[in-house]
């Protein structure tokens, strides 16, 4: 079975460049300006998008993502309508890959059948879930294989060589390298480290690997990319949709262009990158 | 009530830290290689004898156990039916049942080499006992306390610092015990290399539930012995407050196997089961939050619903959960107990014991005014007292006195 994530890896290998991949929150600040930075973001240069999933309590986010979280769900988004959200992205585009990434409750709450049936449906390609580590694989992990959904797995600076194989077991699609110890939006990663750690893994595993959390600018984002097959961005993208609201906490006509502004700049500096390391 | 119970209630959690689907290890990546390395320390220090030799000393001479079961003889006499035993939990060192917990969290830090110490806290009592084993063992304190919590436990605050602990105002979500907990485990995953957690309560990801129990249950071992040199024979029945539960289990535990034992948790009602409370079991259903899956209060999206209570150390919207399963299995009742019936409790025990309880305390003290006048003069009944008042002091008096104006 191949997905829209695989496919994608392929054709990024052949052009011999890396993945740049986005990642906004669904919802934020409400679902109509969402959906459009959405279908703005391909055009922008994303190879990959991760959609946010919010959660009342995301224990691995820093304070950027946790406020995008509550912004939505102050807008009224839910579970149901992120999946109507990539199904309508879907309508016009078919090719960039989709991973939704979040915390499990909303989606134990939803049912985990009901959830991975309507997901693929929808068009959704990947999941990434920051509190199932491999110890439960059984909740969601395998049947999100069964149903043809990738599943994500985050490897840390904690995970040593005596786990990895234990935490890329059930892994596809790619690996998620968290670069810090850390919450989302903290310390910038120092791509030296980041590289060494980006081979530690490559000596387990043949899938793509990328790297995330303390990316914000293109230049950090190019040096990390010249060793990893992507580089992932959340927070700066997240930070730019806030700094375009207005007092209220409203979209503005300039929140759209601002976001795909930066993501453009991102993308290029991920470009800039020298072929990725095999 | 489940129809296939277990051989025994004690025998839980499982190897992957499940008590039936509750528990469980739901982290992130980045904890995982830590909470197994803990897992297996506990492990460690569990079968050592001089650990446990060590433990013994300190709870003796610094905690100052055993606590006295004390029988409440104008209570008893005022409510005219069962026969009310105290077991005296505020009489520890720190004002609660908390240090039992933390004295062995802390030990297990040392055998691990960790430097730093983080913990959550709601009423500030666990905050305080943390604080306390910290500055005896000469190691760095950290406590999230929620900013509404910060400001209504003020006495709490202003003990850690004198002992040294940094408090950090927690801002995020309702300012309360979930927030602190939130942001306590995002300063550990930041911190993982010399951090060490000690959670306060029988929740958060396995081994904790279970290290936290067995810490807690001195509670109910003295119990049993205290009532067998007073009365020659086991308790009827046991009563004790839940936020998170570990009073309640530390009492529990040793007895979930003796079918005479009738067993009662009380949950917050706060202002009343069909408006904010804090009554996971009795208003939520099971999700997963916070390492374990447990009962939750929560939306139909499973977003996570602020909890109210009175008390700050109740207002949590989850449970431990062997609390969970021991309430599937029907093998303890679950009860719930308001605000104002807390408050009345509060003054009761005050004014006919002279023992000024935790409000936390006050929620078993209120359901114990009901069952007890319901039982036989020959019943007996002990009530954990769980904390003691002293932090309390302002904010009830604040409100008794708007109340006479």
């Amino acid at each position: 079975m191949t997905t829209r994530i695989d496919a994608r890896f392929a054709e990024l290998k052949q052009q011999g460049r890396s993945a740049f991949v986005t990642f906004v929150m669904a919802g934020d600040p409400d679902a109509k300006t969402s959906l459009d930075i959405l279908k703005a973001l391909p055009k922008a240069g994303a190879d990959v998008i991760e959609i946010g999933m919010p959660f009342t309590d995301p224990m691995a986010d820093g304070p950027s993502i946790q406020a995008a979280g509550l912004r939505a769900l102050k807008g009224g988004m839910t579970l149901r309508k992120t999946l109507a959200m990539v199904r309508d992205f879907r309508k016009e585009d078919n090719a960039t890959p989709i991973v939704l990434m979040g915390y499990y409750n909303p989606i134990y709450i939803y049912g985990v059948d009901s959830f991975l049936a309507d997901a693929k449906t929808a068009g959704v390609d990947g999941l990434i879930i920051v509190d199932l580590p491999p110890e439960e694989d059984t909740e969601l992990c395998i049947p999100a294989m069964k149903a043809g959904l990738n599943f994500i797995r985050l490897a840390t600076p904690t995970t040593d060589d005596k786990r990895l194989p234990a935490v890329l077991a059930n892994t596809s699609g790619f690996v998620y390298y968290v670069s810090i110890t850390g919450i989302t939006g903290a310390a910038a990663a120092d791509s030296t480290a980041v590289a060494e750690a980006v081979a530690r893994i490559k000596r387990h595993t043949k899938l793509p690997v990328c790297v995330g959390f303390g990316i914000r600018t293109p230049e950090t984002a190019r040096a990390i990319a010249e060793s990893a097959n992507g580089a992932v961005v959340g927070t700066a993208i997240v930070d730019a949709v806030r700094a375009n609201l207005d007092a209220e906490g409203r979209a503005t006509p300039k929140t759209v262009s601002a976001v795909a502004d930066l993501v453009s700049a991102l993308a290029q500096g991920v470009r800039g990158a020298k072929q990725a390391a095999e | 009530m489940n129809q296939n119970l277990p051989n025994s209630f004690r025998s839980g959690p499982d190897e992957r830290g499940h008590f039936g689907i509750f528990g469980g290890r739901f982290v992130a990546e980045t904890l995982m290689p830590l909470i197994l390395d803990l897992e297996k320390a506990y492990a460690d220090a569990k079968a050592d004898p001089a650990f446990q030799a060590e433990m013994n000393v300190y709870l003796k001479d610094y905690v100052g156990r055993p606590s006295p079961l004390y029988f409440a003889e104008r209570l008893t006499e005022h409510l005219g039916g069962a026969k009310i035993y105290l077991k005296r939990e505020e009489l520890n060192h720190t004002g609660s049942h908390k240090v039992n917990n933390v004295l062995g969290q802390i030990m297990v830090a040392r055998r691990m080499g960790k430097k730093r110490i983080i913990a959550e806290t709601g009423a500030g009592q666990h905050g305080v006992a943390t604080a306390t084993l910290c500055a005896r063992f000469g190691l760095e304190c950290v406590v999230y306390m929620g900013a509404v919590d910060v400001e209504r436990q003020q006495p709490n605050v202003i003990r850690m610092e004198m002992l040294g602990a940094k408090v950090v105002p927690v801002q995020s979500g309702a300012r309360t015990l979930k927030d602190a907990m939130n942001d306590a485990l995002r300063d550990w995953v930041t911190n993982v290399h010399n951090t060490f957690y000690c959670i306060g309560t029988v929740a958060g990801p396995h081994p904790y539930p279970m290290m936290v129990r067995d810490f807690q249950s001195i509670i109910g071992h003295e119990t049993r012995t205290q009532m067998q040199e007073a009365e020659g024979r086991l308790p009827d029945s046991l009563i004790a407050c839940i936020g998170g539960g570990s009073n309640a289990m530390g009492l529990f535990h040793p007895f979930l196997d003796d079918p005479s034992v009738e067993i009662f948790g009380v949950e917050a009602a706060g202002h009343g089961l069909t408006q904010l409370h804090a009554a996971s079991l009795a208003g939520g259903r099971p999700g997963v939050l916070h390492g374990n899956r447990t009962y939750l209060l929560m939306d139909a999206d499973g977003q996570i619903e602020e909890a109210h209570s009175i008390s700050a150390g109740l207002d949590y919207p989850g449970i431990g959960p062997e609390h969970a399963w021991l309430h599937e299995t029907g093998r303890v009742k679950y009860l719930s107990a308001t605000d104002e019936e807390a408050l009345a409790a509060f003054q009761l025990l005050s004014r006919l014991e002279g023992i000024i309880p935790a409000l936390e305390s006050a929620h078993a003290i209120a359901k114990l005014s009901e069952l007890a006048p319901q039982r036989p003069k020959d019943h007996l009944m002990v009530v954990n007292l769980s904390g003691r008042g002293d932090k309390d002091v302002p904010q009830v008096g604040d409100i008794l006195k708007a109340r006479q104006k």
